[in-house]
C-alpha cells in the first residue's frame, strides 16, 4: 500500500513538473561527482585540446559541404530523368486525382476541389494535423509560460520596463491603425473560413488571418485588453471543443461505412453557402483551433501567458 | 541539361533544399539553422506542387459548371502541402520556445558556445 | 502557357535562391528574418503561377505573416534587436 501510495505520489509531481527523486542518496551523490569534475576542469586538465577540437571542426565542415554537393548532384541528376514540368501524360496525374476531380462534387458537395479532399476523402489525415496544432501550442505553454519556477530578476525588470513603454502614447499610429485594420482584418479571415468549400481557403489559411488579426489587436491595444476576453482558459475550451466536435462528425462518418447511412447529411446545392455537408463545420472548427493556436503562440513568446 | 530548364522549378526545390540543408548544417547560429529547416521545408513543397501542375489547365475549383478531369490540375499535391504548411509553423514556434530555453539557461545563441558549455558540466 | 509567363517564373525562381543563399550569408539576424519574410512572400506568389490559390492565401498569412512574427519576438527575446535593448 506504501508503495502504491508513493508511485501516486511520484506522479503527482511528475504532473506537477517537480524533478522526482527515485532515490535521493544516489542522486546527492551524482550530484557531487558532477560538481568535482566541474571543478577539475576548472583547472584546465581535462578539456579537449582547442587545436583538435578545430580540426574536428574543418573535417565537419568540409565534410556536409561534400554531402551536401554531392546530394545536389545527384538530386539534379534524377531531375533530368522526370517526366517533364506540366506534361497531362505525368505519372503523378493518375486515377486517384481523376476520381477525386470527376466524382469530387457528387460525392462531397463541396465546388472547392482541395477542401473537397482535405475534409471529406481524408479527413482523418486533417484531424491529425489540427492535433499537431494543439499538442504545439501546449508544448510551448509548457516551455515558456510564466509561472513561479520560471523566472528571473533580470526578465522580471524588462517586462517591468515594457509595460512602462507601452502605457505611454508611443504607439498611436499603431493603434489609430490597428482600430481600422483589425476588424477588417478578422473579418475577412471569417469570410476565408466560411466559404471554404467554394472558393480558395478554408480552414488553415482563413484560421491564419484570424490568429495574425488577433495577434494585430493584442500587439495595438495591450495583453491586458486581451485577456478580458482571451484568457488560457478561453484557449482550452475553444480547442478541446472544436476536436470533440471534428472527432464526433468524423466518427459518425467512419461507422457509417464513410458514407453518412442513416442519417444522410443533405449536400444541398453545390455553391450555396450551407452546402456539402459535414465540410463547413469542419472548417469552422480548424479555423478556429489554428486561430487559437496562432494567437497562442504570439501571447506566449511575448508574455508568457495567454 | 536543356531537361533541366523545362523542369526548372524541380532543379530549383533540389537547390534549394541544398541550401537550407547546408544552413542547418553549417550555421552556428540557432535561429539561422531553423531559418534553414524552414526553407527545407518550403524546398520540398514547391517539389511537390510543380509535380501537380499541368500546363494549360486551371486551378482545382469548380469553373462554368465543368466536371472533367482533363480541366484541372492535380489537387492531391496541393492538399499536402496545405496541411504540411500549417505543421512547419507549429514545428518553428516549438523550436524557438526550445531556443529561448537554451537562451535563458546558457545566456547565448552559439551553437559551439552551448556544446563547449554542456561539456564542461558533464565533465568530458 | 506564353514564354512571357514562363521567363517572369524563372525571374522568381531565381529570386527564391537569391534570397536563400541571401539569408545563409548575412551576419545580421534581423535583415536574415527580412529576407525570408520576402522569401515567403515570392513564394505565395508562385504557388499563384502554379494555378495552387489554397497555398498562396496559406503561405502570405503563415509564412509572411505569423512566421516573422516569432521570429522577431524570439530576436527582442534574446536581445540581438539593435534600438531595443542590446546585449
Amino acid at each position: 500500500m506504501s508503495e502504491n501510495k508513493s508511485f501516486w505520489a511520484k506522479l503527482k509531481s511528475w504532473i506537477d513538473g517537480d524533478e522526482v527523486i527515485i532515490n535521493a542518496d544516489e542522486y546527492i551523490s551524482t550530484r557531487e561527482r558532477k560538481d568535482k569534475v566541474i571543478g577539475e576542469n576548472m583547472l584546465g586538465e581535462k578539456h579537449a585540446p582547442a587545436e583538435k577540437l578545430r580540426a574536428n571542426s574543418t573535417l565537419y565542415r568540409v565534410l556536409s559541404v561534400g554531402i551536401t554537393v554531392c546530394f545536389i548532384v545527384v538530386m539534379l541528376g534524377v531531375v533530368m530523368d522526370l517526366p517533364m514540368f506540366g506534361d497531362p501524360g505525368s505519372i503523378t496525374n493518375n486515377e486517384v486525382a481523376a476520381r477525386y476531380l470527376e466524382k469530387g462534387i457528387e460525392e462531397t458537395g463541396a465546388i472547392n476541389f482541395v477542401a473537397g479532399m482535405i475534409l471529406d476523402y481524408r479527413a482523418f489525415d486533417t484531424f491529425g494535423e489540427s492535433n499537431v496544432l494543439f499538442m504545439a501550442v501546449v508544448a510551448v505553454l509548457m516551455l515558456l509560460q510564466r509561472d513561479k519556477k520560471n523566472v528571473s530578476a533580470v526578465e522580471d525588470k524588462e517586462m517591468a520596463e515594457d509595460e512602462v513603454f507601452d502605457g505611454q502614447d508611443s504607439k498611436i499610429i499603431l493603434q489609430k491603425g490597428a482600430k481600422v485594420l483589425a476588424p477588417i482584418v478578422i473579418l475577412y479571415g471569417i469570410y476565408v473560413v466560411l466559404n471554404g468549400h467554394l472558393s480558395p481557403g478554408g480552414g488553415f489559411s482563413g484560421g491564419s488571418i484570424i490568429g495574425a488579426g488577433l495577434i494585430l489587436f493584442s500587439a495595438a491595444n495591450g495583453h491586458k485588453k486581451m485577456q478580458t476576453f482571451f484568457t488560457v482558459k478561453t484557449l482550452t475550451k475553444i480547442s478541446v471543443a472544436c476536436l470533440l466536435t471534428y472527432c464526433g462528425c468524423k466518427s459518425y462518418s467512419f461507422f457509417t461505412g464513410a458514407n453518412h447511412v442513416g442519417w444522410e447529411i443533405p449536400k444541398g446545392t453545390p455553391g450555396d453557402l450551407l452546402s456539402s455537408g459535414f465540410i463547413l463545420p469542419l472548417n469552422i472548427c480548424v479555423g478556429l483551433v489554428v486561430a487559437c493556436t496562432m494567437y497562442g503562440f504570439y501571447a506566449l513568446f511575448t508574455k508568457g501567458e495567454i | 541539361m536543356s531537361q533541366l530548364l523545362t523542369n526548372y522549378y524541380e532543379a530549383a526545390s533540389v537547390i534549394l533544399f541544398g541550401i537550407g540543408f547546408m544552413n542547418l548544417l553549417l550555421q552556428n547560429n540557432l535561429i539561422k539553422k531553423f531559418i534553414g529547416l524552414n526553407i527545407m521545408d518550403t524546398a520540398t513543397y514547391l517539389f511537390l506542387a510543380a509535380k501537380g501542375y499541368v500546363f494549360g489547365r486551371i486551378a482545382p475549383i469548380l469553373t462554368n459548371g465543368i466536371i472533367d478531369a482533363e480541366y484541372y490540375i492535380n489537387p492531391i499535391p496541393a492538399g499536402l502541402v496545405l496541411t504540411g504548411i500549417v505543421v512547419s509553423v507549429s514545428v518553428t514556434a516549438f523550436s524557438l520556445a526550445l531556443v529561448l530555453r537554451l537562451y535563458k539557461h546558457y545566456g547565448t545563441l552559439n551553437m559551439d558556445e552551448i556544446l563547449r558549455m554542456v561539456r564542461e558540466e558533464e565533465g568530458e | 502557357m506564353s514564354d512571357f509567363s514562363i521567363m517572369i517564373q524563372m525571374i522568381l525562381v531565381v529570386f527564391l535562391i537569391i534570397s536563400a543563399i541571401g539569408v545563409s550569408v548575412t551576419k545580421n539576424l534581423f535583415m536574415a528574418v527580412i529576407v525570408f519574410m520576402g522569401y515567403s512572400s515570392i513564394m505565395a506568389i508562385v504557388w499563384l503561377f502554379l494555378e495552387a490559390p489554397d497555398l498562396a492565401i496559406t503561405e502570405a498569412a503563415v509564412g509572411a505573416g505569423v512566421d516573422t512574427v516569432l521570429f522577431f519576438l524570439t530576436l527582442k527575446k534574446v536581445h540581438a534587436l539593435k534600438g531595443t535593448r542590446e546585449g
